[in-house]
């Protein structure tokens, strides 16, 4: 690929560009879709091309093309150049990027069993158990099973000089049963919902899930749930499982901590963001003392772990959060140094045919020494646990957040007991994160994550990952809606 | 390193490409086969604090193949158009098709329709659309905010699809459609926002200058919002608010699969809104963005989903019409497709009430611009939250008498429908999360809001 990023950055130079990258990128998925026992859908794809991005003028362009070859390596180079110049007639202020060593080396997830290797029969028939289990349940309406794995080759190279290669691996696989009488729909899901998430990993995550065991009892609450009560409105104690905790995580701490929506950015289609530059200067009390987030782009399985971001930045634990105070953002060459510091390496491009922008890496929030979960749980006079993501919203500037999730149980003395439907809560970002007064130990703290988190237009998903433990909050609204 | 064999961009030059898959998939001897083949041609401006800071094109070709043996059905996909992709592109489906379980009720390749093109759907002006235009557009924009003292963000694109069909059956169905779209949301020092969007197939049809007058203007008038009590309120929805109910709909009820699976609440007879509430998905509508057929290579029917209130029907694609033992209305997706047929080309019908009477006839109400971020909470009740955005005003006696900060809604859409009492004579086409809407403003008699931020 070598010849044609060379190519790529020798015509955006001799054109004027000031600075250029290129990537490029070849993806292959493959994807299994198991409806009620029957095999839906099964799909590779497969897609590979390039993308040039230069700055001319101190403005950006950017062109992409799925012809591999030196001639539209011209081309593509020649286009994104003349789109600079179009930008540059709509310029304020020249873009500036951090200094950063030039970029150097290689890059491979590891993997123990390699998922496109293992026989597609076999992964058919290790889904369709898992299906069977939850659809043999009386009362289950219809279920579904999915897996998916996708691997991205990638080369980056840059006219400083920067060259990077790496082979990223991601798969997934979840089970979900649905329960349907009358208006009431209600589902049960394992890992997750919408089949993840998914691990940076081989197949030997999948296997891990003993999916075929869960799948039965998540099936039998999903029935239980049709005639379990109303969960109530109120305040009450909450203890989020990791299930819902790490959406929690990524609506109301991952996207508000993106540099680029503080700066406007992204105001047009997603929002911007409470966190102004000023809340760092005076350090901001995000949370209680015992939240501590990092964007940890190193963690071991996260899909948000990488050699180096598309712009050549190596991967780093960025802290956002510590002992409650807000004290970093997710960043890039342009924007980090209008707040005096490098990029933490958080510019992540959605494919060959989209730009680099601000994605979370992995956010995790830390576990803390003293109570697992259960003990929390055990710990807890009266309240709910919630588990599992149904639904998700977030305002604009992600302040105001309602979530649902699939199940709420019951705590009373210390024990978790009956079941509770259509179970949500809602609240403000920095009051919720200040009533935390109890977050798992290392024995709950698992990595889960997204893999379609959307954002920039035209739009792209990236997967994100999220590792937490769980935790208790204090005195929130549960139960809106009039159902 | 790969090559691509796609000579030319017409419909001709990318149904040759399907034709030629089809020749390589015949050497693996299926029982039936459908190529999609795809050019897509788009191009981006972005920009916020009145600057351009994202700005980008792109060129791409997809194939995909649905290879069928028996009822065993495997599907692969490739941007790749050269003889060695497409050779590889169809032994893999093969191989997937081969290796995959039997679909009991595989209801087979849909046969070939009656195809009408739509001229309507391509302008030549909006296929060649250069950066310099849409930098021209841009600037008009930030010139309409630099006028009212605002600072504007959004995005200005064109783009070009060119797609395919062939399948062994016989169908062969191609067109080439253009969509332009600039949206801009306009802020204040003070802390208002507005917004505008215009939708349309000739880009040169989009008033630049206006839609950054109109989002700056709504700027101006929303700094400083009074906070009011989350509640049930009386509530006129602009039209970019009425695309998100539609969308909304469409995903949680209008298809046939979401009725299959028992999980719509769409029922032919049901009624679910007031009498004047009907929603029609129309490909051919030029005000929809249009599609002749859908990706399936089936024309496109005129499918009426909600007539005077009362459900009437859902959209189909083979397999799920198929199930229903009638046929495709031509609402099919790229295969493999488990969310089921989807309209793509939704209009309400047009009211009878000026659109600038709709909010002299609250007594005591808002006036809502659009949503953020709704998400279904009770799919089968059609319950959405979400929050307001970029322009929410208390209204009283039917005169707007200020802004207001935004507000949560846990609401059901369908009771939103069947408490609409006035819907605007005029309506605009936008562009949806899934396709071209057409849609008017409505006045909602109560609306469910339950919270409120900061803003």
């Amino acid at each position: 690929m070598r010849d044609l990023t060379d190519r790529a950055l020798d015509t955006a130079a001799q054109l004027g560009a000031e600075y250029a990258d290129a990537r490029v990128v070849r993806r292959m998925d493959e994807s299994i879709a198991i409806k009620s026992g029957s095999v839906e859908g099964v799909a590779a794809g497969e897609s590979e091309g390039f993308g040039v991005r230069v700055l001319v003028d101190g403005a950006w362009g950017f062109a992409s093309s799925n012809r591999l070859t030196p001639r539209e390596a011209d081309r593509v180079a020649g286009q994104a150049v003349r789109i600079a110049k179009a930008s540059a007639t709509a310029l304020r202020d020249r873009v500036r990027l951090d200094d950063r060593p030039p970029a150097i080396g290689s890059y491979e997830t590891p993997v123990q069993e390699d998922p496109f290797e293992v026989p597609l029969e076999q992964k058919i028939q290790l889904l369709l158990a898992a299906d069977g289990a939850a659809a043999r349940v009386d009362g289950v309406t219809f279920t579904e099973t999915r897996y998916d794995a996708r691997r991205e080759w990638k080369t980056f190279a840059a006219t400083d000089g920067s060259f990077t290669e790496q082979t990223i691996t991601h798969v997934g696989a979840g089970v979900e049963a649905n329960a349907i009488e009358g208006d009431e729909h209600q589902r049960r899901s394992y890992p997750d919902g919408d089949g993840g998430p998914f691990k940076a990993a081989g197949f030997e995550y999948v296997r891990g899930l003993d999916l075929e065991n869960r799948a039965g009892p998540l099936a039998e609450e999903a029935v239980a749930l049709l005639t379990a009560p109303q969960c109530p409105s109120g305040r009450f104690t909450i203890v989020l499982d990791p299930s819902q905790l790490y959406m929690q995580v990524h609506e109301s701490c991952g996207h508000p901590s993106e540099l680029d929506r503080v700066y406007g950015t992204e105001a047009s289609y997603a929002g911007t963001s409470f966190l102004t530059t000023d809340k760092l200067d005076e350090g901001f009390r995000y949370g209680s003392d015992l939240i501590d987030i990092v964007a940890d782009a190193t963690a071991p399985g996260g899909m948000g772990t990488f050699g180096w971001d598309d712009e050549g930045v190596a991967a780093a634990s960025v802290p956002i959060v510590r002992n409650g105070i807000f004290v970093g953002y997710l960043s890039s060459r342009e924007t980090a140094p209008r707040i005096g510091r490098q990029s933490g390496g958080a510019m992540r491009a959605d494919g060959w045919n989209r730009i680099p922008l601000i994605r979370m890496t992995n956010l995790n929030l830390l576990p803390k020494p003293g109570m697992s979960l259960d003990e929390i749980v055990a710990d807890t006079d009266d309240g709910f646990y919630l588990a599992s993501n149904r639904s998700w919203s977030i305002d604009d500037r992600r302040l105001n957040f309602q979530f649902a999730t699939e199940v709420a149980y019951e705590i009373k003395n210390g024990k978790k007991g009956r079941l509770f439907k259509n179970p949500t809560y809602t609240g403000i970002t920095y009051e919720f994160w200040r009533s935390c007064d109890a977050v798992g130990d290392e024995s709950s703290y698992v990595m889960l994550g997204t893999p379609n988190c959307g954002k920039g237009e035209p739009g792209q998903g990236a997967s994100v990952g999220h590792a937490c433990s769980g935790a208790r909050f204090r005195n929130v609204q549960m139960g809106v809606g009039k159902w | 390193m790969s090559g691509d064999d796609l000579n030319g961009r017409t419909p001709a030059d990318v149904l040759a490409l399907a034709e030629r898959v089809l020749r390589f998939a015949d050497a693996e001897s299926p029982t039936e086969v459908e190529v999609m083949a795809m050019a897509d041609d788009a191009s981006l401006t972005r920009f916020a604090n009145s600057e351009i800071h994202q700005n980008v094109a792109e060129s791409n070709v997809q194939v995909n193949l649905r290879f069928v043996v028996g009822k065993r059905v495997g599907v692969a996909s490739t941007n790749r158009s050269d003889d060695d992709g497409l050779r590889r592109l169809a032994e893999r489906a093969a191989a997937i098709a081969r290796n995959s379980e039997e679909l009991e009720d595989w209801g087979g390749l849909p046969a070939p329709t009656a195809i009408h093109d739509i001229p309507e759907g391509f302008a030549a002006t909006t296929a060649d659309a250069t950066p310099e235009l849409r930098a021209d557009g841009v600037r008009a924009v930030i010139a309409a905010a630099d006028t009212a003292g605002v600072k504007s963000y959004g995005s200005f694109s064109t783009a070009t699809e060119t797609l395919g069909i062939a399948n062994s059956k016989g169908v062969r169905a191609a067109q080439r459609r253009t969509v332009s779209q600039l949206l801009t949301v306009a802020m204040a020092p003070d802390g208002g926002s507005g917004y505008a969007e215009s939708a349309a197939v000739d880009v040169t049809a989009i008033d630049a200058a206006e839609i950054g007058r109109q989002a700056a203007e709504k700027a101006r008038a929303t700094g400083n919002p009074i906070a009011v009590d989350p509640g049930e309120w009386p509530v006129v929805l602009e039209e970019y608010a009425v695309v998100d109910i539609l969308s909304m709909l469409g995903y949680m009820g209008f298809s046939a699969l979401a009725v299959q699976e028992e999980r719509s609440f769409s029922e032919p007879g049901r009624r679910v809104g007031s009498d004047l509430v009907s929603i029609v998905d129309d490909g051919h509508d030029p005000a929809t963005l249009p599609m002749a057929f859908d990706y399936e290579g089936v024309a496109k029917e005129r499918v009426s989903l909600i007539d005077r209130g009362v459900c009437r029907d859902v959209v189909f694609d083979a397999q799920t019409a198929a199930r229903a033992g009638r046929a495709s209305t031509g609402h099919g997706l790229p295969a493999p497709n488990p969310y089921g047929p989807f309209p793509l080309n939704m209009a309400m019908a047009a009211g009878d009430t000026p659109r600038e009477q709709l909010v002299r006839g609250l007594d005591r109400g808002l006036l809502v611009t659009r949503f953020h971020y709704t998400n279904p909470v009770h799919p089968k009740l059609a319950i959405v939250t979400g929050m307001t955005r970029d322009g929410t005003f208390y209204v009283e006696n039917g005169e707007i008498k200020g802004p207001v900060r935004n507000l949560r809604f846990t609401q059901s859409y369908l009771e939103a429908l069947a408490a609409t009492s006035a819907i605007s004579r005029e309506r605009r086409t936008l562009k949806g999360d899934f396709g071209g809407v057409l849609v008017p403003a409505i006045r909602v008699d109560s609306w469910n809001f339950t919270g409120a931020t900061e803003h």
